[in-house]
């Protein structure tokens, strides 16, 4: 599609970028840890915009010290679910703020096929969108 | 007199020798000269003065490439640059005894060295294991020394962020099925990037209990003590007798430790060295031949049953302590000096029970 010509979907930090590598990935949960994030690991197969709440993968990290012990806990995601979106996050317990600060996609599928425009017509020719993924045609565990 | 049209980005280092810049730029006048000479002010050079500088500048860049430090292709090039002697000469004055710890550290840092050297020559030089095991009887300082070989592997550069974590067999055993794996790589995850030690190992492992999960932390411990070698460094410590029974039934774990060191017990003169460290850091100290039945003292009660080193020289000095409170309890309006309270008399040690079983 002309606005997104590789097709990959773009939800959350360096999306627009090609993938990180893991050197990469350890160096911002380096700079994660430094700020006194926790991190956290989750994936899904429903990349939905608003499917905010992915599936958690083991607790959240807290009180860690160096970044080997999340890569090591990612790449066993990764290994588990192969063709699942994978992501990092980093939730920030300041006071006052108390929420997600960093939030990176790691794993894609290798195919992704994006989203289609739903249009339903209402009363008065009045059109309603929203959009719906490619892949959700499947159930669960079958769409990547 | 300055020419934007000839201002050269490196004309803002200062001449490398105002007389050179200076000698060039006398054909042009004094009021140049002048402005050449003035360190540092580029804006103030004029257009003679800003080609001096800007020789001068490539002079200056050429002499820094010049001056950059070499590889070093010695040891004593390599401990130039890095922090192992004082590390070793730390080690030598903090810790008392303990001859077996130094030489298999001075080992270990002697190899960080060498595989310097042999990095810069292109040879592979791939970081030892460095898991280790603590024997020896209670108060010879295995703890004390698995905090400081965090510290030590850390300013040496094997392990990244030098922190402890130090677990007993709870912290890694779950309470029912499917608890145990995920508490132990809670704490290996916390654990990463510094030193896990693990104190009574030996707990881990409960043949006689079948329902018994501390086998299961034994597993991913040691899947993890492989696999991440070079993110985590595990210590055990426990009493040699019972490490070794525990080695024997798992012989994957005792594979995986490369460095068994026995942490001997201490002499008498080494006790006192340590009681003398002990009072210093506390602000007390002995007195005339305070010191003396001091060791009479150790003499007598490293015979006895149940002596635990290090530990049994802080409860006698702590015992000291009450006694010579109580001692200068009774005059009430006497006034004290800092030097009366930070004393330790001979009858503060006589008074021992010791003394009595002569």
């Amino acid at each position: 599609m002309m606005t997104n010509p590789t097709g990959r979907i773009t939800q959350g930090q360096f999306s627009f970028l090609p993938d990180l590598t893991d050197a990469e990935i350890t160096m911002q949960v380096e700079y994660g840890l430094k700020k006194g994030f926790a991190w956290s690991i989750e994936y899904t197969d429903d990349p939905h915009p608003r499917n905010t709440y992915w599936e958690m993968y083991g607790m959240p990290m807290f009180d860690l010290t160096d970044p080997a012990g999340v890569l090591m806990e990612l790449n066993a995601c990764r290994k588990t679910f192969p063709s699942h979106y994978i992501r990092l996050m980093a939730f920030d317990s300041t006071r006052g703020i108390e929420s997600i600060a960093m939030s990176m996609i790691v794993n894609r599928p290798a195919n992704e096929p994006g989203f289609r425009l739903q249009r339903q017509e209402v009363e008065g020719r009045t059109m309603r969108y929203t959009i719906q993924g490619y892949g959700l045609d499947r159930p669960e565990g079958e769409r990547y | 007199m300055a020419n934007p049209l000839y201002t050269i980005p490196g004309s803002s280092l200062p001449p490398a020798t105002p007389s050179a810049a200076a000698g060039v730029a006398s054909n042009a006048g004094p009021s140049v000269t002048a402005a050449a000479t003035a360190p540092g002010t580029a804006a103030g050079a004029g257009a003679t003065a800003l080609i001096a500088g800007a020789t001068a500048a490539s002079a200056a860049i050429s002499t820094a490439d010049a001056a950059a430090p070499p590889a070093p292709r010695t040891v004593a090039g390599v401990l130039a640059q890095s922090q192992v002697e004082s590390v070793m000469d730390e080690l030598d004055r903090d810790l008392i005894g303990l001859a077996p710890v130094k030489t298999r550290i001075r080992d270990i840092s002697a190899l960080l060295v060498i595989d310097r050297l042999r990095a810069q020559l292109g040879l592979a030089a791939q970081a030892p294991s460095l898991h280790m095991c603590f024997t020896g009887n209670p108060g010879t300082g295995k703890t004390t020394v698995a905090m400081r070989m965090a510290q030590i592997l850390h300013r040496l550069g094997y392990v990244r962020k030098g922190h402890v974590v130090s677990v007993t067999r709870d912290d890694l055993v779950g309470q029912y099925i499917g608890h145990t794996a995920p508490k132990t790589k809670e704490i290996l995850k916390k654990a990463m990037g510094g030193v896990l030690f693990i104190d009574e190992a030996y707990y881990l492992y409960r043949p006689e209990n079948e329902r018994d999960y501390g086998q299961e932390a034994i597993e991913i411990l040691l899947q993890v003590m492989e696999n991440n070698r070079d993110d985590l460094v595990v210590i055990l410590a426990g009493y040699k007798d019972r490490m070794d029974t525990f080695f024997q039934s798992n012989p994957g774990m005792s594979s995986r430790i490369a460095h068994h060191l026995e942490f001997p017990d201490y002499g008498t003169d080494e006790l006192l060295q340590i009681a003398d460290r002990m009072l210093d850091s506390t602000h007390y100290r002995f007195g005339t031949d305070a010191r003396d039945a001091f060791d009479a003292y150790l003499q007598r009660r490293i015979t006895q049953p149940h002596f635990a080193n290090a530990r049994s020289v802080r409860n006698a000095l702590d015992r000291a302590r009450l006694r010579q409170a109580s001692r200068l309890y009774v005059d009430r309006e006497r006034e004290l000096s800092a030097d009366d309270l930070s004393t330790i008399e001979p009858a503060d040690i006589l008074a021992s029970r010791v003394f009595r079983q002569a």
